[in-house]
């Protein structure tokens, strides 16, 4: 199945109640699959096509709050129009679920994959201290998998979840295993406005404290959250670690380009391992402070001009060299390239 | 007379609604925020749906709404409550949703999501206080300032050329098929309270029927940001303000 079409199908067999989204290339798809498929008739699920990115977040919003499963997509630019409903919903915190198939940028930038919001995602996005759970597939039967992971996120700690695909996967096609069927559930929280409940107070959702030592206690309280996903939600994998004289860092799309730089290199001789952090926050930065201590030094590969290298750089701490190779705009860098970069900047630096 | 005494059965004439809390008003003196308020409260009491009512509160003066409405409610971003209420109405289509919003709110940096929720007809009631100014934020122009009028981002006046025109956004939005009953009203004398209670009743009456958005503006005074008293402000009102925005229902529902 084309990714952006396996992600919209997993969205209804997770049992969504509602997407509320608006076109754009390269996730436009997962709305059109979702408006084909009319899962209103399957499930009850609820899709509306908003009038812009803000519309539709702020839906989420209105929705989420009523304890609903709620999802929306979109891409790069249309992700930075959603960020003022996302620090909304995280000062409320409320669980949601959002896909950001990423594309170069700045500005209108380009429609071509890209992993440039990097920071965006993992330093929470928007206005305010807050974090986005944020998961990196690499294929697209980890999109479809962190569709169902995503929800569960984001009810366990009541936070957005971000999945942070890239253009590669969203277009590209591959084999996918989907999961059964989920009921949508039909619990009522006791933080969703449903009703008021005689004899109880009424339910309010709202990111406001005029007080600010109330304030700083929602961000305290938000903060020991951020501390618990952290100890528990650290996702990644490792390849030909175990001898490794020297490590990849790479994420999602990208990383499946480095694995084949990996095994070049390892023909050619050269020891060299991958790290792919599956969850980019919280991140894996015990793991990758751990595996520094042998290693002779770290290549990180993105598809931008150097981002996740910064929380490498923090998680090693100066213990080995850490560099950066990147391809941007739009541009995929090409494993001969990748192996290129590792043999100038690490080997040979 | 002790406070028990007047309060003894016999002598209650008028009760305040319980669907709203107990909670003391910031509004300033004389503003109509609070009178809205109750006149929602009391057809939201009347029609006895506090328990499937859900409201949505916006950004500016009645931010605050939800300290004061006995029902479930959101504080939605500024301009995004009709964004917010079609959220909640999609996936609660048999409850009754609300939105509160002011000038500001509605008209100026939510006009998208005011047209948008209109135009699709989604069922809910709008609820829009007008009162020519932004006075949260401390007496701004807002999109419906009058021609001349002064506030702290016009000092001299709101000069149309440069400024833009008063918004006529309810007329704007009752020429969309989705809305389906469309009224002005205000809150500054008895007959007038009373008008705008019917007109808010009959709104969340007509939710139940599907048959699309209902808008009810409420035109409205703002003594601290107009700088004048409240009986001054209620005379700048009908004196200047209901030439532009005519009381009365602006769209019916077809008999």
């Amino acid at each position: 199945m084309k990714g952006n079409e396996a992600l919209a199908e997993a969205a209804i067999r997770a049992g969504a109640d509602a997407y509320f989204g608006y076109p754009i290339t390269p996730q436009s798809e997962v709305i059109e699959y979702l408006m084909r498929e009319n899962p209103a008739d399957r499930t009850g699920m609820q899709v509306l096509q908003a009038e812009s990115e803000i519309a539709a977040i702020n839906m989420v919003y209105g929705a989420a709050g009523c304890g609903k499963r709620v999802m929306t997509s979109s891409s790069s630019p249309g992700i930075s129009l959603k960020m003022e409903g996302v620090s909304y919903i995280a000062g409320a915190e409320l669980p949601c679920l959002l896909v950001n198939v990423v594309r170069g940028g700045p500005g209108l930038g380009t429609i071509q994959p890209s992993q440039s919001d990097y920071f965006q995602a993992v330093k929470g996005g928007g206005h305010g201290d807050y974090k986005m759970i944020v998961l990196a597939p690499a294929t697209v039967q980890e999109s479809v998998d962190y569709v169902k992971l995503g929800f569960e996120l984001a009810f366990k700690y009541r936070n957005p979840v971000m999945i942070l695909s890239d253009g590669i996967i969203g277009q590209m096609m591959e084999k996918v295993e989907l999961f059964e069927q989920q009921p949508r559930s039909k619990e009522e929280p006791e933080w969703a406005t449903v009703g008021k409940k005689e004899g109880k107070d009424s339910v309010i959702v709202t990111s406001l404290q005029l007080q600010s030592e109330e304030q700083e206690k929602v961000n305290l309280r938000l903060q020991a959250k951020y501390r618990e996903v952290e100890k528990n939600e650290v996702m990644y994998e490792t390849y030909n670690c175990e001898d490794a004289e020297y490590l990849f860092a790479a994420f999602g799309s990208c990383a499946r380009i480095t694995r084949k730089a990996m095994e070049m290199a390892r023909k050619k001789g050269i020891k060299v391992g991958l790290i792919r952090p599956q969850t980019l926050y919280p991140f894996p930065a015990d793991a990758i402070s751990e595996l520094s201590e042998r290693m002779k030094g770290i290549l990180t590969v993105e598809m931008n001009a150097g981002q996740m290298v910064e929380d490498v750089r923090l998680a090693v701490n100066g213990k080995t060299p850490v560099e950066h190779f990147g391809r941007f705009g739009g541009v995929i860098p090409s494993p001969e390239e990748i192996l290129e970069a590792l043999e100038q900047k690490i080997i040979g630096g | 007379m002790s406070e028990n005494t007047i309060k003894t059965p016999e002598n209650l004439v008028y009760e305040k609604t319980s669907v709203m809390t107990d909670r003391v008003l910031h509004y300033c003196p004389g503003c109509g925020h609070g009178t809205a308020h109750r006149m929602l409260a009391e057809a939201i009491d009347e029609l006895g749906i506090q328990g499937d009512t859900i409201g949505v509160a916006p950004v500016g003066c009645s931010v605050l709404a939800y300290y004061y409405f006995d029902v479930d409610m959101q504080e939605a971003a500024h301009g995004r409550a009709p964004a917010v209420a079609t959220g909640i109405k999609r996936v609660l289509p048999e409850k009754y949703v609300f939105t509160y919003q002011g000038d500001g709110d509605l008209a100026a940096i939510g006009t998208a999501e005011t047209i948008h929720a209109c135009n699709r007809g989604e069922n809910i009631l709008v609820v829009f206080i007008n009162n020519g100014i932004y006075g949260m934020t401390g007496g701004q122009m807002a999109p419906t300032t009058l021609e001349g009028m002064k506030s702290s981002t016009s000092p001299r006046g709101r000069d149309v050329k440069t400024m833009g025109n008063p918004l006529k956004i309810t007329e704007l939005v009752a020429q969309l098929p989705g809305t389906y009953f469309v009224t002005r009203q205000s809150v500054h004398t008895p007959a007038n309270v009373r008008k705008t209670k019917k007109a808010l009743k009959k709104a969340l009456e007509y939710q139940k029927l599907n048959k699309g958005t209902c808008f009810v503006e409420v035109v409205a005074n703002c003594p601290s940001g107009w700088k004048m008293t409240p009986v001054q402000s209620n005379k700048w009102m009908e004196e200047n303000m209901f030439p532009y925005y005519p009381l009365g229902d602006i769209k019916v529902p077809e008999k």
